[in-house]
């Protein structure tokens, strides 16, 4: 993790259900990508703020994730919890191009090259 | 996304019926249509029922509008006021007006209301002649009463009473000429009739019966009636309220096919393409109506295929009416004649003057006559409309006491009966509005009657409902602390019993549909009314709906209890708990195969393997080739049971035999929320099942069923609901319970709040019947027979088992993101 910066291709826009998720591990990093029903696709770090749960198997309401465990709302473009709730998230961009294949930028944050691989669930 | 070329839609007919119809149409797909609108009438669309109200006074011309010239302008609609439409040419699809406009059309609508029928007697046309149907009409009236005396009504029905209390109050004398013996006949009964009579009587009005006007005498103006038995009366004013007949002069003009009215089929198409009917001037099943609330259903089916959503067709209304003149309370609804196998009740008290009168047929109320006090109209319609059983409840009907609130007779209805009756009762017929809209409404603020109709429409028709919205206003704006009805959720105002009844009336498909349509404020909705909606419409829709498992919560849309750490845990079905060697055997082995963390006995008696990374599942769930417990879903649990019989000294039947055959018979039933059922061998009860949603306990030669137990936060025991001897009645009488309680409880609701907030007593009116729990068996039976075991289909189908696997590792393909300049999509953050 030298760069600072990767863009990885990460699947197809077919490989997500609308209002579905996928899950992915890139380099230890857990990430979930979220597909909105107007078919915009986001990527977040798949890690609730409150207590880690699995935000992939949430709730897709708009561009609002409903985390699985506590009902926590994340803002998928903002990685921000809504309120009442606080925390935040990392988010990641992602492009779409004309034949549905995904591509994701990772930016090699400090933040995320301390997290160790293992703290996340296999 | 492209938009679509927008459409033009035209109207012809500025009035009630059609223009209810753009309303909801702009509501249901705003941007389909350039809309123009074609009025014959020198004004807005305006509340043509309120005329009666403004003739008698109180009301100003002004305070009838609708819609006023705003709406149409930020509608972005068309209006041409005053220009009536002469001619369609359907081959062109163009329609010409008076005023020379023209317009070309891909949808046209006729909503051209009726005429005022004028009886065809010589002298019909002299000055002073006229009928009651719009604001010209009331004019008139109102000019007449300044210089003229007499005034005569011809016509003893709704309009003409209302016409000639109006014209009281304007000052002038006035006789009623009615052709039948008594008045409104084809609302009311007899002695109702003469009672009303009596009434308007002491209240100033004359009447003249079996009279049949021969011709209007005078020279330029009216001077008098002649009748066929040669005797005259003096009049300066003549009212003619005989009747009104569709107004289908340009439909048939234009080459449709007229009737009586316009013919429509019950999408409101007339016989040419394109060209659909609303309203009075529609003729549908043979049937042309004359009052609202049947226009306003007409219109909410013709807005939705307009919208081109899917819609079930209009099916024709039953009606009910109220007689709009101060101080007489009268009202009738249904057949109120006595037909054939029909039986009556009758109540009547000279002294208070008051008349009651229910019609019931196979123990179903279909119709009803009240005078003097008609408070209770509105509920005793909507059993005629539901066509509920109302068996044992006659006596209670007809003397008005509102079931188990006995508490509120004597007190003299208000306040009591206002909280007493039921949320999803109709207050406002016109439109529709029932008595948990209003409270909602007055819950969000609006705390006023012109709030109250400015937000939900409620008395905003006929407004002959408005004491009872003011009594609500009172009641539940008063005190912020009176617990006010919110909706299910933050993204609505509306109940369950609202939103399910919505999505039965205009037959909705999607939960999508159901939140564009009921103005959700959250235009995805969130996790609480999500899920609620995919069960309402898959408990509505058995056949037709498509599970949406993007509004499940993870456990039932993957199948397994999530656990906090991601992982999942496995239940299989144990049927009734028991289990043989090969089948353990066979869980072990998964289990080793799969690593899985933890094995464990649950409280459910069955195995529970907990710790299953979510990859795995579909291998899990292969391997064990086990149907799935359910342990995750609102869904039936386990069926819990003791030895019985089979072993122990004190068992009287078979209870493992019954707990399989139940759990057999209702698996993967979906359910307001989780279903839990035990059965035990004899009263010691070792399967804990007066602890259960349905609880069976064996006694010598039958069974006792106990319902509305729970286990859970709040320890509830449950009820005896009945004792039944044969092996297939207890199958029968669980099945018909677990079906009334997935028709009627709120989603997240366990059978035993449900229990207590309905009464057993009432579940128990409703199973006692046999047919009543046979159809409520076939309808649960029907459902079940359509589900597959979801843990088989998921590893039968890539579709479904992708979402459980991992993306493969990603690839990389550049060390920067800034190169690329022809990706579509750039991150929106
Ligand atoms: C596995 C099990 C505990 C065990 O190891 O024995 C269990 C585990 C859970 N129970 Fe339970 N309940 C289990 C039997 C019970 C029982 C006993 C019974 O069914 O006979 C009860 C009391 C009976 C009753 O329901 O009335 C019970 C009352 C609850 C409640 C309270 C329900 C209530 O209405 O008050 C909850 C919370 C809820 O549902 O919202 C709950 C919720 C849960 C959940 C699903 C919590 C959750 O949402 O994740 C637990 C999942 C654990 C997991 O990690 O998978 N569990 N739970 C039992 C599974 C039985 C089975 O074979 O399916
Ligand atoms: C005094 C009175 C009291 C009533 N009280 C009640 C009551 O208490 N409860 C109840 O349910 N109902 C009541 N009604 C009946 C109710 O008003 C009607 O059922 C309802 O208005 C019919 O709606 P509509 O749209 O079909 O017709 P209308 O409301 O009559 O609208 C039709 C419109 O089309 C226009 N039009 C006709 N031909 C053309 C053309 N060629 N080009 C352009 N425009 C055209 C007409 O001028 C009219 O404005 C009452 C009616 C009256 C008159
Ligand atoms: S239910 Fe009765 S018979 Fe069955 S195990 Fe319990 S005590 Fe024994
Ligand atoms: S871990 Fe996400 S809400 Fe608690």
């Amino acid at each position: 993790m030298s760069h600072s910066t990767e863009k990885v291709r990460v699947g197809r826009l077919s490989d997500i259900d609308p209002l579905g998720s996928r899950r992915l591990n890139v380099n230890g990093l857990e990430i979930a990508l979220f597909r909105l029903s107007g078919g915009e696709i986001l990527a977040v770090e798949n890690r609730c703020p409150h207590k880690g749960g699995v935000l992939s198997e949430g709730m897709v309401c708009g561009p609002v994730v409903h985390c699985p465990l506590h009902d926590w709302r994340i803002d998928l473009r903002s990685g921000e919890a809504l309120d009442p709730d606080k925390g935040c998230i990392e988010t990641f961009a992602t492009e779409v191009a004309d034949d549905g294949t995904i591509f994701l930028t990772l930016n090699a944050s400090p933040g995320a090259a301390e997290s160790e691989p293992d703290s996340h669930i296999a | 996304m492209t938009t679509i070329e927008r459409k033009k839609l035209v109207l012809v007919g500025n009035g009630m019926a059609g223009v209810r119809t753009i309303e909801h149409l702009l509501k249901l797909a705003p941007d389909r249509y350039d809309i123009t609108i074609f009025g014959a009438e020198p004004h807005p669309n305006y509340n043509r029922i309120m005329l009666s109200s403004v003739l008698a006074g109180g009301v100003g011309m002004d305070e009838i509008v609708i819609n006023d010239l705003d709406w149409y302008r930020g509608g972005g609609i068309t209006l041409h006021m005053g220009q009536a439409v002469t001619m369609i040419d359907p081959r062109r699809r163009r329609v010409y007006a008076e005023g020379g406009i023209e317009e070309e059309y891909d949808e046209l609508i006729l909503a051209t209301g009726s005429n005022a029928f004028i009886l065809p007697v010589p002298g019909a046309d002299k000055e002073g002649v006229i009928g009651f149907r719009d604001i010209k009409d009331c004019r008139t009236m109102q000019e007449a009463s300044a210089k003229y005396k007499k005034a005569v009504v011809i016509g003893g029905g709704l309009l003409g009473l209302e016409a000639a209390r109006g014209l009281l109050n304007l000052g002038m004398d006035v006789t009623v000429v009615h052709i039948n013996e008594y008045l409104m006949e084809r609302q009311l009964d007899r002695p109702a009739s003469i009672m009303l009579q009596q009434e308007l009587e002491k209240q100033g009005m004359k009447f003249l019966l079996k009279k049949q006007t021969e011709a209007v005498l005078g020279r330029q103006r009216a001077k008098g009636l002649l009748f066929k038995d040669g005797s005259m009366l003096e009049a300066d004013l003549v009212v003619m309220a005989v009747g009104i007949r569709p107004n289908v002069e340009l439909a048939r003009r234009s080459g449709l096919d007229v009737n009586r009215g316009i013919v429509v089929d019950d999408h409101m198409r007339t016989s040419v393409p394109n060209i659909h009917a609303v309203g009075e001037c529609a003729e549908h099943r043979g049937i042309a109506y004359g009052l609202v609330a049947p226009l306003y259903e007409q219109g909410a089916v013709l807005a939705k295929n307009l919208a081109g959503a899917s819609a079930d067709g209009y099916a024709g209304s039953v009606t009910s009416t109220k007689l709009k003149v101060s101080g007489v309370d009268v009202f009738s609804a249904g057949i109120f004649t006595e037909p054939e196998g029909a039986r009556s009740l009758r109540y009547q008290d000279e002294i208070e003057g008051v008349y009651k009168k229910l019609v019931i047929r196979d123990d179903r109320l279909i119709g009803a006559v009240l005078f003097g006090e008609t408070g209770e109209g509105p509920s005793l319609f909507s059993l005629i409309r539901s066509g509920e059983r109302i068996a044992g409840r006659e006596k209670e009907l007809l003397l008005g006491l509102p079931a188990g609130a006995a508490a509120a007779c004597g007190s003299g209805g208000g306040a009591a009966r206002l909280e007493a009756m039921p949320g999803d009762e109709i207050v406002c017929g016109c439109n529709g509005v029932s008595k948990s809209e209003i409270v909602a409404a007055i819950g969000d603020g609006c705390t006023s009657l012109g709030a109250v109709k400015a937000c939900t429409k409620a008395s905003a028709s006929c407004g002959g409902c408005k004491p009872l919205v003011e009594g609500l206003v009172q009641l539940y704006a008063g005190d912020a602390a009176v617990a006010v009805k919110e909706g299910i959720c933050g993204c609505t105002g509306l109940s369950r019993d609202e939103i399910v009844a919505e999505i039965k009336r205009m037959g909705l498909k999607t939960v999508k549909e159901v939140m564009n349509v009921l103005d959700w404020n959250n235009e995805e909705g969130c996790s609480k009314c999500r899920p609620s909606l995919n069960y309402y419409l898959g408990m509505l829709w058995p056949a037709e709906y498509k599970d949406e498992k993007e509004s499940r919560f993870a456990n039932e849309r993957y199948h397994a209890n999530i656990q906090k750490d991601g992982t999942y845990s496995v239940i299989p079905r144990i049927y009734g708990g028991v289990t043989s060697p090969t089948e353990l055997k066979r869980i072990a082995e998964v289990a080793e195969k799969f690593d899985v963390p933890l094995v464990k006995f649950t409280g459910g008696q069955r195995l529970d393997l907990l710790g299953v990374k979510k990859e795995d599942l579909p291998g899990v769930w292969e391997a064990l080739d086990m149907p799935s417990g359910h342990g995750y879903g609102k869904a039936l649990r386990t069926v819990k049971t003791c030895v019985g019989s089979t072993f122990c000294r004190f068992g009287t039947q078979d209870a493992m035999g019954m707990g399989v055959r139940l759990e057999k018979a209702f698996e993967r039933m979906n359910a307001p929320a989780k279903v839990k059922l035990a059965v035990s061998g004899c009263p010691r009860n070792c399967a804990e099942a007066t602890v259960k949603d349905f609880g069976v306990v064996a006694i010598d030669g039958g069974w006792e069923l106990h319902v509305g137990g729970n286990a859970g936060v709040h320890v509830r025991a449950t009820e005896l609901l009945g004792v039944v001897k044969t092996d297939d009645e207890v199958e029968e009488w669980a099945s018909a319970f677990l079906q009334y309680y997935r028709e009627n409880a709120t989603w997240n609701e366990r059978t035993a709040p449900w229990v207590e907030r309905v009464g057993l007593e009432h579940i128990k009116q409703v199973l006692a019947s046999e047919d009543e729990r046979k159809a409520l068996h076939a309808r649960l039976r029907d459902t079940l027979d359509r589900t597959v075991d979801p843990w088989k289909q998921i590893v039968n189908e890539p579709e479904l088992r992708k979402n459980f696997e991992r993306l493969p590792a990603a690839e990389v393909v550049s060390g920067s993101a800034a190169d690329d300049g022809e990706r579509k999509k750039e991150e929106s953050a």
